[in-house]
């Protein structure tokens, strides 16, 4: 416990004004786990790109063994022994294992500007060893699993003799075994005299790993100690700042007797057979499903965006054409997609552009096209507030600038303003905190309540048992259960969702 | 005398890239005390309006020198020169927003002024165009089909236009339906119909346009040139378009981020196929205002002036990434580039020269465009 490594005293640091780190005072050991956690935007991320010679703290000063620690880049930071792993992975999958883990410095023959293939191979082979990948170094790394590239990530990481790791939400695209190797290679590194910073929503994870633990609220280190300290409670009330009783909203009362979506017979050779599915007005319907059960696919073809074979989709009793976003919106569907980044912001714009982008169509004149800016963005703001986004201003700040539960409420603000009858949300609550994943039921709540129908996507089972009227579970492109909120039970739901479907066996 | 001035210019140059890489040199060293100079040079390099303080200084650097430039003569000469290449700019901007390109302009701007010509020309020496392939067919000794209607050159105008929209058709249903790169495919479509306004002339130029079409670039208004007119108004629309309708935000959202586009709701191939479809427009119009000038229609109209087209819009900001860009930009660009070509020649430059500065110029302004970002990023 004495053995500090890395010390931050009195970090602070602002953006547009706000102070996103305020003298943050924080010590790593080594041969130990600490778990920080905070909501999104509580500066987790700050941190670590100042630990990581990203940013530049305005003041304070970091130490590395008891050494003044100034990064200008950060490549100082690798070279000092602290080594990432980001929720985003930054492989190249085109290249190998081996490669991916050298990419940052190849051995060389001599002095000469060609790759060592041999030594790179056995470096690689002691290091996957290490971490328990049974491959080939020279396996391409778009073969591998999320799971596995994980641990590449990390052999990346141990090839540069990181004595510091951190890890970002690592668990967000991985099964629950790939979860489980996971843990099991942390501890490995930790009793190796690493010292690890573990950042996570999924506070039971922290509390398995972790020695230690910090929690961070906008930007000051709230509360530290010893994990025995910190029951998941406790955790949770210093993250937010006051005591939560319950982590889900209950569903409202008000599912009424009309479908106001109706999917008959859908079906896509490879991706979806013979898909009945109602929601009805007023309803929050859960889908559940492992990874590569067909959820995100069959929504993309109710929704418009990829093509079906037979069935069809209606909405309030009318059809839908099928294949035609534009339409679908008309119609009154909406599709929250579950990846921002990619599907859901224009990350350079501002924020109100952006929730403006739907409903665009709505806020031009006739025949001129031309935008009525004055009515778009005083209704972009009112959502923006509604939704309780926090940015200093709504009509310059970009989206990139946000936190991911903001960002998160960015993509859920730009359906809203089109007043969808029915919302298709996928993975909403996906790498955001606590605190926002209460407000995006909370949303969600008020939108069934006011008559929308609303189709849940979620990996996390119980999200769905706690906001959801009716959980219906898909397996190979197939819906193969459907459970009433009386019936929520946690092993059915799981076997439902887990068993092989009957002609598969057959066949 | 004239070495003297060589060297005097080069001078002043030497003098605008010492301000720029001190510019440079505080976008890196950010940490160093503040100079007001600096912060100066900082907040003009930041502004929407620094290739317009640019051509400010570059035209007070160069008074003492060519005083001539500015002589009524000149100047009437920089702004005919600047009208027909802005209406084009303006065109390759739209493309350039959605993150797409188009090398063929120079192409649309050969075949349209060789098929308006040939439409509207009195009479041709059947010793040039007997062997054209339309010889006898839409050309003849008494000229084109539309040679003696005092309207003549209305509807070449309208012909050339269609042709031009056909060809950004072309383009754009290829980069957007068949998401062909629209590099390869525009490429391609230059090669291809700068080999048809070869083609069907047999490379000749074609000369005795009518009066009425000549006057276009000659003509005015109450005073005020046609030119003029014609690039303020399409200047206006397209700023319009871009910055007030439903398009231009639509426009923009494509060249962002064309997935979350599409998931929006956004009709993404449509906008695209429009854009370059208004790039060929754009291109045609400047054809009609250059071979009004020269009173032919040329078969190589266009030749190499696509770099002045492109090098325009990357000194004016307008990204080769997509998103970003405004009229008001490529206006300042369209205008210090033209600053630029004609003071080169009136220093009696040879072209390489000529040639190679425009080149460093482009490029330094692509490295501004870079250093321009980074600081925008760092003051936030």
């Amino acid at each position: 416990m004495t053995n500090t490594l890395f010390s931050f005293s009195g970090i602070c640091k602002a953006f547009f004004g706000v102070q996103v780190l305020d003298g943050i005072d924080l010590e790593l050991h080594s041969g130990r786990v600490l778990g920080l956690i905070g909501e999104n935007g509580a500066g987790k991320s700050t941190l670590m790109n100042v630990m990581g010679g990203v940013l530049r703290p305005e003041r304070g000063t970091m130490r590395m063994e008891g050494r003044l620690y100034e990064p200008k880049g950060p490549a100082d930071a690798s070279a000092s022994g602290i080594g990432f792993i980001h929720q985003e992975l930054n492989l190249f999958t085109n290249l190998t294992i081996a490669e991916n883990i050298f990419i940052e410095d190849f051995p060389r023959l001599g002095w000469l500007p060609f790759i060592h293939h041999r030594r790179m191979a056995d470096r690689a082979r002691e290091l996957l060893a290490d971490i328990g990948l049974a491959a080939s170094p020279w396996t391409p790394v778009e073969r591998l699993s999320p799971g596995e590239r994980q641990l590449v990530e990390i052999a990346k990481v141990l090839a540069s003799d990181a004595r510091i790791i951190l890890f970002d939400e690592p668990t967000t695209s991985l099964t629950a075994k790939e979860t489980a190797v996971l843990f099991d290679v942390i501890r490995r590194l930790k009793a190796r005299g690493v010292a690890i910073v573990y950042i996570s929503h999924i506070l039971s994870d922290v509390v398995a790993l972790s020695d230690d633990i910090a929690v961070l609220r906008d930007g000051a280190l709230v509360a530290t100690g010893r994990v025995e300290d910190f029951p998941i409670p406790r955790m949770i009330s210093s993250m937010v700042g006051r005591d939560v009783k319950s982590i889900f909203p209950p569903p409202p009362q008000s599912v009424r007797e009309a479908a106001i979506l109706e999917v008959r017979g859908l079906s896509q050779p490879g991706v979806a057979r013979n898909i009945d599915l109602a929601v009805h007005s007023g309803e929050i319907v859960g889908m559940f499903g492992l990874m590569g059960a067909g959820r995100t696919e069959l929504v993309r073809m109710i929704y418009g965006l990829d093509p079906y074979a037979e069935g069809g989709v209606t909405i309030a009793g009318k059809p839908l054409p099928g294949g035609d976003p534009a339409a679908s919106i008309v119609g009154g569907l909406a599709f929250v997609t579950e990846n921002r980044r990619e599907e859901g912001l224009l990350m350079s714009m501002p924020i109100a552009e952006n929730i403006g982008l739907v409903a665009l169509p709505g806020y031009a004149r006739p025949y001129s096209g031309i935008i009525d800016q004055k009515r778009l963005y005083d209704a972009a703001t009112g959502i923006a507030t509604d939704l309780r986004i926090k940015a200093a201003s709504y009509l310059r700040q970009s989206a990139k600038s946000l936190s991911g539960g903001n960002q998160q409420k960015v993509v859920i603000g730009k359906w809203l303003m089109a007043r969808p009858k029915v919302l298709i949300v996928d993975e909403p609550t996906r790498g955001i905190d606590v605190g926002a994943k209460f407000e995006v039921y909370t949303i969600l709540g008020n939108l069934a309540e006011a008559g929308s129908g609303i189709l849940f996507i979620s990996s996390e089972l119980e999200e769905l048992m706690g906001v959801a009227h009716r959980i219906v579970v898909m397996n190979r492109g197939e819906i193969v259960g459907s459970f009433q909120r009386s019936e929520f039970d946690r092993e059915r739901i799981m076997a439902a969702a887990f068993r092989q479907s009957t002609e598969e066996t057959a066949a | 005398m004239e070495t003297q001035e060589t060297n005097q210019v080069s001078g002043s140059y030497r003098t605008g890239g010492n301000r720029l890489s001190h510019a440079f040199g505080r976008m890196f060293l950010p940490r160093r005390d503040t100079i007001s100079i600096g912060s100066l040079a900082k907040n003009a390099l930041l502004s929407e309006y620094f290739v317009l303080y640019l051509s400010i200084a570059y035209m007070i650097v160069l008074w003492p020198i060519i005083p001539w430039m500015f002589g009524a003569q000149n100047v009437s000469d920089i702004l005919s020169n600047m009208w027909p290449l802005l209406i084009i700019a303006i065109g390759q901007t739209f493309v350039l927003i959605t993150a797409g390109i188009d090398l063929s302009q120079t192409s649309v701007m050969a075949l349209t002024s060789v098929v308006g010509a040939m439409l509207m020309v009195g009479h041709v020496d059947p010793l040039l165009f007997s062997k054209s392939p339309v010889w006898g067919i839409l050309l003849t000794e008494e000229g084109g089909l539309l040679s003696g209607y005092s309207l003549s050159f209305i509807f070449a105008i309208v012909a050339m236009l269609a042709i031009g929209a056909l060809v950004g058709l072309f383009n754009g249903i290829a980069v957007a339906v068949f998401r062909m790169p629209a590099f390869i495919v525009t490429l391609v479509s230059m090669m291809f119909f700068s080999a048809i306004a070869v083609y069907l002339p047999k490379s000749e130029n074609i000369q005795g346009l009518p009066e009425a079409y000549t006057s276009i670039s000659s003509g005015s208004l109450l005073g005020i040139p046609y030119p003029l007119l014609l690039a303020v108004a399409v200047g206006v629309a397209a700023h319009i378009l871009l910055s007030r309708t439903l398009y231009g935000r639509r426009l923009y959202a494509i060249g962002i981020n064309p997935t979350a586009s599409a998931i929006s709701g956004i009709p993404t191939k449509r906008i695209v196929v429009l854009a370059y479809v208004i790039s060929a427009l754009c291109a045609t119009l400047g054809a009609v205002l250059y071979s009004s000038r020269l009173e032919m229609g040329r078969p190589t109209l266009g030749d190499m002036q696509f770099i002045d087209i492109v090098g325009a819009n990357v000194i004016a900001g307008v990204s080769l990434a997509g998103g970003k860009g405004k009229i008001t930009w490529t206006l300042f660009g369209v205008f210090f580039f033209v600053l630029l070509a004609n003071s080169l020649n009136l220093l009696n430059l040879p072209f390489y020269m000529i040639d190679i500065v425009k080149g460093a110029v482009i490029l330094a302004a692509a490295l501004l465009d870079v250093a321009r970002n980074r600081a925008a990023i760092q003051s936030r």
